[in-house]
């Protein structure tokens, strides 16, 4: 029961993480290989506040804002100039974005791991079994903003523009729809749950390095594409599914080790069996 | 005109230059080895250039010409390594030569690598782009995830294998020079054609009757090869051979170099794998600790701005002016001023030249019917000049 409420919590973190891939994808057509990092540099900014001030709001309102900055800045300058350019040029470009983040974090900060402890929860007694406060909290949070997102991206007219945007860029900028500007506030939404997602990333390893949003990053993405990359709901399923997956085969002593090549091989399976992931929708390529 | 007289016109050299510059580099620095010139970390430094040379070029066949973004070229370096290593240290109990074991233990684990890299062609048959560059970094991390845990290869602590010694590295440049006879030639091939063909359209491509599969697997499986010799070639040169060594941060280096050198272009992974290679020598020993990022930022800036230089759009005019390619062309067209009859005897004798056929028009130029456009295309192998 406890291995279930933690990987559904860490779950909620992929998915919270594979959302900004998701919605990313969807509307700008390109994988923010940076995306794992800016979760690394809000942990920084976590770190860097509660050292300064010690009050856990100041530093969690910090690192959404400097996160979802960080996330707009990234895209003015690493990706907008090449709108347009091949698709391999725009995915090496956000690796060389990536890269240079986790080592500007090593300069500054040092490869050493950082510990941060925002706040800590106890643990709750349900009859027979022990959870934590901090993955029940996770897990709520997540899914008030799973689905906030949801609401937004079907009620606004904001995420309707985006709707439209993913949909037929060239239509979208006919009907009025100011694209750049769409593709701005889709890299600040990313990069704020990016935030999000360090503070409860934090909750649960409470220590930073500069390493910290690589696997994670390259792990929510990998739930992501089991997913079905651009699409909300599939996001929320493959990350929740790849926390499970990892949580239990944890627990099983002889298949622990294992873990990592387990979920990579079951991303490989599924995409083999379905190349667009379990909700994407199949797009017929034009000459 | 005759065969030769085609060879002898102009590609000649640019196809030749790379044989020139290793088996160069081979003969002196072999020579000054038997001599005893070469200090042991020169030695080593050459052995380091040697594999990386190998692993640019060999992912440059895949990400230049094949088109497809592999992020896993490090996973494969790591099967050949751990493997053909492991085989290279039960060997050498039975067979006396080192040497012997070393190209048994090189082919042992090229072909293990090989086996791998067919079965991540296999995904790439399926998948494109994005997807296939996640579903190669996901296999490198599953390769690297079961050698660091399979009981034969020491676990955490890694392989320990017999190191080879200084004279390694002429191994290693006799591999690079095999490999670029095999390469080249298969770039210049009708086989080569067809692999940079799905690279420029692959539906067009399979409409001209192209095996897509076939190439594909192809590619993959070539390229493989070499990155697993060269992961052999490092499990001799280093000891024990680590887990941590192959990470994702490993293959981009790779791509680095191919990048910087040139997508498509041999002699500039060779090039540039050198210079990254000495210049990675060089500042782990100046810079220590947290300060050897400044090199990774380095890395991750001549990424950045090699890419967004090449492919932006709004630069294009910037770079058609500027580019080398633009002022060799200004420095023929001069040339051709002064001597157009030579000129245009040359261009009719060797229009059949894959090089100078314009491989990048988008389908849609081809499909259009604004024929002043069509007409610019076929124009440019038939006039001495254009204007």
């Amino acid at each position: 029961m406890s291995t279930i409420i933690d990987g559904l919590s860490l779950g909620s973190i992929y998915a919270l993480i594979a959302l900004g891939y998701t919605m990313v994808y969807g509307i700008a057509k390109m994988l923010n290989f940076a995306h794992g990092d800016i979760i690394m540099i809000g942990a920084y900014a976590l770190f860097t506040m509660m050292n300064l001030t010690g009050s856990p709001i100041v530093a969690i309102i910090t690192a959404i804002v400097v996160c979802t900055l960080l996330g707009i800045v990234i895209e003015k300058v690493a990706y907008k100039p090449l709108r347009g350019a091949s698709p391999l040029a725009v995915l090496i470009t956000a690796i060389g974005v990536s890269y240079l983040l986790q080592s500007v974090a090593q300069i500054i900060y040092g490869a050493k791991a950082r510990p941060v402890t925002l706040f800590s929860l106890g643990t709750v007694k349900f009859g027979e079994v022990t959870l934590s406060l901090s993955a029940l909290v996770t897990l709520i949070v997540c899914a008030v903003i799973m689905v906030g997102l949801t609401l937004f991206v079907k009620c606004t007219k904001i995420g309707r523009a985006m709707v439209a945007v993913s949909e037929d860029k060239a239509a979208a900028q006919l009907m009025g729809v100011n694209v750049n500007n769409i593709i701005s506030i889709t890299f600040a939404i990313g990069s704020c749950l990016a935030a999000f997602a360090a503070v409860f990333y934090l909750l649960q390893i409470s220590a930073t390095s500069p390493t910290l949003g690589s696997m994670p990053g390259i792990k929510a993405f990998t739930a992501a594409v089991i997913g079905g990359i651009g699409s909300i709901p599939g996001a929320m399923i493959g990350g929740i599914l790849l926390g499970l997956i990892e949580k239990l085969c944890q627990s099983v002593t002889a298949l622990s080790p294992y873990t990592t090549a387990i979920e990579f091989g079951i991303l490989i399976l599924i995409l083999l069996v379905k190349p667009t992931g379990l909700l994407g929708r199949k797009r017929r390529e034009k000459v | 005109m005759t065969y030769f007289g085609y060879v002898k016109n102009d590609f000649k050299f640019k196809h030749i230059v790379n044989y020139v510059i290793v088996g160069a580099a081979l003969i002196l620095f072999t020579v000054l080895q038997l001599v005893g010139a070469i200090p042991r970390s020169t030695s080593y430094l050459l052995t380091q250039i040697s594999y990386s040379i190998i692993l640019s070029v060999s992912l440059n066949l895949v990400v230049g010409f094949l088109g497809e973004l592999s992020l896993g070229h490090a996973g494969f370096m790591c099967a050949g390594a751990y493997i053909g290593c492991y085989f290279g240290g039960i060997l050498s109990e039975y067979i006396g030569s080192k040497l012997l074991v070393l190209i048994i233990s090189m082919l042992i684990g090229g072909i293990v690598a090989a086996v791998f890299g067919l079965i991540v062609g296999l995904p790439a048959l399926r998948l494109k782009g994005d997807y296939l560059a996640i579903v190669t970094l996901a296999f490198g991390e599953i390769v690297r995830n079961l050698c660091k845990n399979v009981p034969w290869f020491g676990k955490s602590l890694g392989l320990s294998t017999k190191t080879y010694g200084v004279k390694l590295f002429i191994v290693g440049f006799a591999v690079i020079l095999i490999m670029l006879i095999l390469l080249q030639n298969l770039i210049r091939s009708k086989h080569g054609r067809a692999i940079t063909a799905i690279r420029d359209n692959e539906i067009a491509a399979r409409a001209m009757g192209i095996n897509v599969t076939y190439y594909k697997l192809f590619v993959f499986v070539f390229s493989a090869f070499f990155a697993g010799v060269a992961g052999v070639l490092y499990g001799n040169y280093a000891t024990p051979v680590l887990y941590s060594f192959f990470s994702y941060n490993y293959s981009i280096e790779i791509l680095v170099m191919v990048v910087l050198g040139g997508m498509g272009n041999i002699t500039g992974s060779i090039i540039s794998a050198t210079l990254i290679t000495i210049a990675n020598f060089i500042l782990t020993t100046k810079l220590s600790g947290d300060l050897a990022a400044i090199k990774n930022l380095v890395y991750a800036l001549i990424l950045m701005v090699v890419v967004i230089f090449n492919n932006a759009p709004a630069l294009q005019s910037f770079k058609e002016k500027f580019s080398f390619a633009a002022l060799n062309d200004r420095l023929m067209e001069k040339k051709r001023a002064k001597n157009p009859e030579k000129f245009a005897a040359d261009i009719r004798n060797d229009s059949a030249q894959w090089s100078r056929i314009p491989t990048k028009i988008s389908m849609d130029e081809i499909l259009s019917t604004d024929v002043v456009s069509n007409e610019g295309i076929r124009d440019e192998g038939d006039k001495p000049s254009a204007k």
